[in-house]
């Protein structure tokens, strides 16, 4: 067992998986410039090495990336993308959503896209172009995976599973919870380590998991939103409200027995989710537990979420986008009072 | 380049089976038989035929929304793909796909892909993978003269160049990119011009004529086998029909289509063989004439196959059963 932070867990895992398997192959831009910087995040500093012919520094071209990654999986390969900033997906939405998540049916099952892309998420100081939360326009797309690891076990054990999938994956990470160093470092870091283990592990597609037990509210959250929930639990514990927060990890396919359960125990669900509160994920998990669970439910379902508008720059307006703890104390606070 | 009296019957061949499977195709949408729309490639035969008869079966190809002749050019079997047009089950794509996106990787084709210029980039990315693991087979991209002003054309080819990737970039330029004729989409005038942005070889050649198509792709074919990159490939033709069944083709100015027509590469190759005396008349057209019963038997086979049971949609959206 080793401590170690998201960066440098998903850097073992691309390690140990570049190395049992040679169709695995991580393309990107900046990824293994001798001398630079290993990726935005440093994910891949010091690989260029051992592995050089296993990394491919791309140009500046996402699409292009994105499709040859595409046509590279078709023939048999394992690409994984590295994406800089996940707002950079728009430039690959077309091969993602009509080629990627489409190959495979439209080919009626003879053809699978075994690709993985890596996406960085989250408000970190950049403004509305370099912060956004892209969860949303993914996870209702047929054919593709959603992951969304909040800590370093998770990063590692979803990584290597996601580059065992025959399925297209986007990976989305979060900048506040790398734990870089030197220029990937961020102000404002959370830390997400975790204890690794030595021997090879995956963390399986689809399955959430209760970072805390507790039977008064259910407080649903992902990637740097789960720390905050965690947070909130702990002080709504001093109160003598008991939060289970459930971690679904995985957006799609989602842990929809997961969150039942919890919620026919606690009957009060909260989604805490960064990035405008229209048309997010959470909007998709207060539907369908709404659709199957209402007789179950004390209390409205509720969302604390970013407001609708884009991601501000200044500190004091970022802080104001972005989902806090209290926000989330006073959610569970509202649906307890309502009995 | 010298060629058998069975070479060039096969090249003949190959293009009459793509022209009579079309022209039947229109019938059958016409009277209501093919569901949803038909873009088809009349008039287009010799780049099909010509590329794909320098290829071998492990070469891989992506297409368009246009794909009807390349698929069968590449050896898509005719009862597979006549059943995906149907949309059966039997399909090359078990009906998922039909006209715009046949396809079969077993015989080197990837399920077409209908947005155009996005199968630029794939075709690439397997062609990536055969250098990766080297293998000297190639990746053949068509795409049509409407493709040059996506912005995907332009990541994809340079990517292509950059990597020597052995790839073709065929650019079958039928004029018109659906009605808007392309002289109102580049100031170029011819589009293998492109290729000085990415220092790679580029031709424009008579696509109408499929001794040459084949020829100028053997050469590519050659060159990037042996490791030295992509070329670019405009192949001159015309779309002899509408965008897709419905289009009157207003647009086109009368002259030209007459021209067109004239320059039509079924009918020329014909002239050609019955000029050099490769063939006599009634050898033409007992060949034709077995290849019109052929179509018609596997058109008949295909519309008595069962309709795909509804339950069958759920399949292959991921490449295992995902648990709800």
């Amino acid at each position: 067992m080793k401590k170690l932070a998201i960066a440098p867990a998903l850097r073992d895992g691309l390690i140990e998986e570049m190395r049992r398997d040679k169709n695995v192959f991580c393309m990107g831009e900046d990824i293994s410039i001798p001398g630079g910087w290993g990726g935005v995040f440093t994910v891949t500093l010091g690989l260029e090495e051992e592995f050089r012919d296993q990394l491919i520094d791309t140009p500046i071209a996402e699409a292009g990336s994105i499709g040859l990654g595409i046509g590279a999986a078709l023939a048999g390969l394992r690409p994984v993308l590295d994406m800089q900033y996940s707002d950079f997906l728009f430039l690959a939405m077309d091969q993602i959503i009509n080629h990627a998540a489409k190959l495979r049916y439209m080919s009626g099952g003879t053809l699978s896209v075994p690709l993985l892309i890596r996406a960085p998420v989250g408000a970190t100081g950049r403004g509305a172009q370099h912060a956004q939360n892209m969860e949303r326009f993914f996870t209702g797309v047929p054919g593709l995976k959603v992951l969304c690891p909040a800590t370093a076990y998770d990063a590692k054990g979803l990584l290597k599973a996601a580059i065992r999938d025959d399925n297209p994956v986007v990976m989305f990470e979060h900048k506040l919870l790398y734990g870089s160093k030197g220029i990937g470092a961020a102000t404002g870091e959370v830390d997400a380590s975790s204890e690794i283990p030595d021997e090879d592990f995956i963390v399986p597609i689809g399955k959430g998991i209760i970072r805390r037990p507790g039977g008064d509210v259910t407080i649903v959250a992902t990637l740097l939103m789960m720390h905050l929930a965690l947070a909130a639990a702990r002080e709504l514990a001093s109160q003598g409200i008991e939060a289970e927060v459930i971690d679904p990890r995985t957006l799609a396919p989602f842990d929809w027995p997961l969150l039942e359960q919890s919620v026919e125990k606690t009957s009060r669900l909260i989604i805490v989710e960064e990035g405008p509160k229209t048309g997010g994920w959470g909007a998709e998990v207060a539907a369908s537990l709404g659709e199957r669970m209402m007789e179950c439910l004390t209390a409205p379902i509720q969302r604390v979420a970013s407001p609708d508008i884009p991601v501000p720059f200044a500190p004091e307006l970022e802080n104001a986008y972005r989902p806090n703890v209290r926000q989330i104390i006073q959610a569970a606070e509202s649906l307890v009072a309502l009995g | 380049m010298p060629y058998s009296t069975a070479d060039l019957l096969e090249f003949h061949r190959r293009m009459l089976l793509i022209r009579k499977v079309e022209e039947r195709l229109s019938q059958l949408f016409l009277e209501g038989t093919i569901p949803g729309t038909l873009h088809q490639s009349l008039g287009q035969e010799a780049v099909a035929v010509g590329v794909c008869s320098a290829l071998r079966e492990t070469d891989v190809i992506t297409s368009t929304h246009r794909p009807h002749g390349h698929a069968l050019a590449k050896g898509v079997s005719l009862p597979s793909f006549i059943a995906e047009l149907l949309g059966k089950s039997s399909g090359c794509c078990k009906g998922r796909g039909g006209s715009m996106h046949v396809g079969d990787i077993t015989k080197g084709m990837l399920p077409s892909i209908a947005i155009v210029g996005g199968g630029i980039p794939i075709a690439t990315g397997v062609a990536l993978a055969f250098k990766r693991r080297r293998e000297d087979h190639v990746a053949v991209s068509f795409s049509g003269d409407g493709s040059v002003a996506e912005g995907i054309f332009h990541e994809a080819v340079n990517m292509g160049a950059i990597w020597d990737l052995p790839v073709l970039y065929v650019i079958e330029n039928n004029r018109y990119a659906a009605s808007t004729h392309y002289s109102r989409n580049t100031k170029l005038e011819q589009l293998s011009g492109l290729s000085a942005a990415y220092g790679i070889p580029g031709v424009t050649i008579d696509g109408n004529d499929v001794l040459e198509v084949y020829e100028t792709a053997q050469t590519a074919v050659e060159r990037a086998r042996a490791g030295q990159g992509p070329t670019i490939i405009e192949a001159m033709t015309y779309r002899i029909t509408g965008h897709n069944r419905r289009d009157p083709c207003n647009y086109m100015p009368e002259d030209e289509r007459d021209q067109a027509l004239e320059q039509e590469p079924v009918k020329r190759f014909e002239e050609v063989l019955l000029r050099d005396g490769h063939a006599e008349a009634s050898l033409l057209a007992a060949m034709q004439t077995e290849l019109e019963s052929e179509i018609e038997a596997v058109i008949e086979t295909a519309l008595a196959a069962p309709a795909p049971d509804p339950e069958e949609a759920f399949r292959y959206v991921y490449a295992e059963p995902v648990e709800s």
